[in-house]
């Protein structure tokens, strides 16, 4: 299970007589196994910060990540490096493929750290239920937005996560990739028992969801 | 696919920067190497003219041209044809602090059956001599019997053929090392051949007379001054004992050669200097442009799970894959640019220019490898530590 506690990030940057601000301010909740939670918010609300924060990826300015018994930021870089290989997995805002690599082998990145062969079948198999294996071979330049995202997503289920964020998931999806992606995402919470949170503007989203989170101005509340 | 395969795919994917990249450390590597062995042929051509010489003083004939000439002859294998009588080398005994004196005596051939230009004899006594005598022990031991030559190793004849001077036949017993110097152009023979080689040149009407008596010529008496004794004092006795001869110090015969050498070297090692000072810069300069348009790349590498260090490791494998294509480009295209145009180079400097052996120019061509590596190393080092410092999740926002 993950949990974060009262964490904050501020930013250095002039707002009003302050010259900084808090794009999340003491936000706390538990991602549970099994589990679909969505958050929706503003744009500029902090949702993505804070998910970097519960990925391991951004250090808070304050507060905690908890994965079961370990405090993320009390690690050293090298575990929680580890950690966020076989345990975490996101998928970013925005493209997220390394362009000298092929589709295929984009899915199959994390497989191949620590010592690891590759796991391409189920790589494949990841894509399949994307339906995107048939562009395995292909360059992410030749990619369309939407494509790309989708292998983004083949990525992070390929890493058979315990907790999967994923960040505006379906933002270049037409509505019947939406349908397709949601379900694959709340399929691996139901069958797989991973803790998945999506941040998503998408009241479609909403309705895969078991809790819904909401951030406004930095300030996190349950509920729509 | 393996993860160590990345940094290469990373590199094939983006031929275009890849090859900018190698091609600045081909630049690099080019002028360490080309550098380095022009420099060290030039130095150890004099080092090794110097050992050739290898006598303290050298007594010439008084005429005003025959030190010149004498390293023309040393210098660019030039003919020389000056001569004095025998008795002078009698004299040159006679000096106090004199320990070994030994006669040289040139004859210029005409243009030899051997070979194109016109070789240079010199006719030398077995007995006493020290200086090429030694040379021709490493390839020939036997001694000179007479009509037997040893020969430079830019003379075009080889062991066991027989080369023929003025009509007459000598056989070559030995071809020596190289020495690069004017050396490696001449023949060399006993003082008995070399009378029979002065008379039948006479024959042929190229006199070489300087009385009208028979005596014996030499051009040249070789001195090895006593331990204990000054050099420069032995030498002004000889000056003031020998008459129409002239004694210079070996030391100070190629001074001048010694000085445009040191002047050479500092010419090349500033400009190489320049060279990486600029390289460097422009190396630093690509790859901290490399790293700010790859920093989406690498943070989802961290993404990903990859740790500091292993992105660092990433980032400078590429940069040692890179300085190993470009050094080994560059170490190729000096060596094709400088080895096959050894005697033009040689010609063009007027200098006496041995290049180094396969042993020192690998080791040459492994120094610069290494070299291009350090440094994109250190290029690269401060894009990798700068990278792996920030907070994936702060490049990650950014541009989306
Ligand atoms: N590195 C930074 N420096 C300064 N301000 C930042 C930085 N990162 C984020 N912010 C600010 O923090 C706030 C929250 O940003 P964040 O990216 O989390 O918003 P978001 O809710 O994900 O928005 P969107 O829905 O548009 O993606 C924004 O006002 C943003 O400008
Ligand atoms: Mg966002």
């Amino acid at each position: 299970m993950l949990r974060a506690e009262g964490v904050s990030r501020m930013y250095m940057r002039k707002t009003g007589q302050a010259n900084h601000f808090y794009a999340v301010k003491g936000a706390s909740l538990a991602l549970v196994p099994g589990q679909v939670a969505v958050l929706t918010g503003r744009s500029g609300s902090g949702k993505t910060t804070l998910l970097h924060m519960l990925s391991g990826l951004l250090t808070p300015t304050e507060g905690h990540v908890w994965l079961d018994d370990a405090d993320l930021y009390a690690l050293d870089d090298k575990a929680l490096s580890r950690l966020r290989n076989g345990r975490i997995a996101v998928v970013p805002q925005g493209r997220s493929a390394i362009d000298t690599l092929t589709a295929l082998e984009n899915v199959m990145l994390p497989s191949l750290l620590y010592g690891g062969a590759g796991d391409r079948a189920a790589a494949l198999a990841c894509m399949a239920a994307l339906g995107v294996e048939h562009l395995a071979n292909a360059r992410p330049a030749e990619l369309s937005g939407g494509e790309l995202r989708r292998v983004a997503i083949a990525r992070a289920l390929s890493q058979s996560p315990d907790v999967l964020l994923a960040d505006e998931p379906t933002g270049d999806l037409d509505d019947e990739n939406t349908a397709l992606a949601l379900s694959v995402l709340q399929s691996a919470a139901k069958r797989q028992g991973r803790a998945v949170l999506l941040v998503s503007h998408d009241t479609e989203a909403v309705r895969y969801a078991d809790r819904v989170y909401r951030m406004d101005g930095g300030t996190l509340s349950e509920g729509q | 696919m393996k993860m160590r395969q990345l940094p290469l795919k990373n590199l094939l994917g983006r031929p275009g920067r890849t090859a900018a990249l190698v091609l600045l450390t081909a630049f690099l590597a080019l002028s360490v190497f080309g550098g380095s062995v022009v420099v060290r042929s030039l130095r150890s051509g004099l080092d090794s003219l110097q050992a050739r010489l290898g006598a303290d003083i050298i007594v010439l004939p008084a005429s005003a041209e025959s030190k010149v000439s004498f390293k023309d002859l040393l210098l660019q294998g030039t003919a020389g044809a000056f001569y004095m009588d025998a008795s002078a080398l009698d004299r040159v005994r006679e000096v106090e602090g004199v320990e070994i004196a030994a006669p040289q005596t040139f004859l210029a051939s005409l243009k030899a059956d051997c070979c194109a230009v016109k070789v240079q004899v010199i006719g030398i006594d077995p007995d006493v001599d020290f200086t090429v005598k030694p040379w021709i022990d490493r390839s020939y031991s036997q001694g000179l019997d007479d009509m037997a030559v040893a020969v430079g190793c830019r003379v075009t004849a080889d062991v066991g053929e027989s080369l023929k001077i003025y009509d007459r036949y000598t056989h070559v017993v030995a071809k020596l090392a190289e020495t690069g110097t004017g050396l490696d152009t001449a023949v060399y023979c006993n003082m008995d051949t070399m009378k029979a080689l002065l008379a039948a040149a006479e024959e042929k009407g190229v006199s070489h007379k300087i009385t009208s008596d028979d005596s014996d010529l030499i051009s040249a008496v070789y001195v090895k001054v006593k331990d204990g004794y000054d050099v420069g004092l032995v030498n002004n006795r000889l000056n003031g004992h020998v008459r129409k001869a002239t004694a210079v110090k070996a030391r100070s015969m190629f001074t001048d050669v010694s000085d445009s050498l040191t002047g050479i070297s500092r010419t090349v090692t500033l400009l190489i200097g320049a060279i990486w000072t600029l390289a460097f810069i422009i190396l630093v300069i690509a790859f901290a442009m490399m790293a700010a348009e790859r920093r989406r790349e690498f943070a989802v590498l961290r993404l990903v799970g990859v740790s500091r260090r292993g992105l660092c490791g990433l980032i400078l494998t590429e940069s040692a894959l890179c300085s190993l294509a470009g050094g080994a480009l560059g170490v190729a295209l000096a060596a094709l640019a400088v080895f096959p145009f050894t005697t033009l180079i040689e010609t063009r400097l007027g200098l006496p220019y041995l290049a180094p052996s396969i042993g020192a120019a690998l080791l040459l061509a492994a120094g610069t490898l290494l070299l291009t590596l350090l440094v994109g190393a250190l290029a690269s080092a401060w894009a990798a530590w700068r990278l792996s410092r920030t907070d994936p999740g702060t490049t990650l926002r950014e541009g989306t």
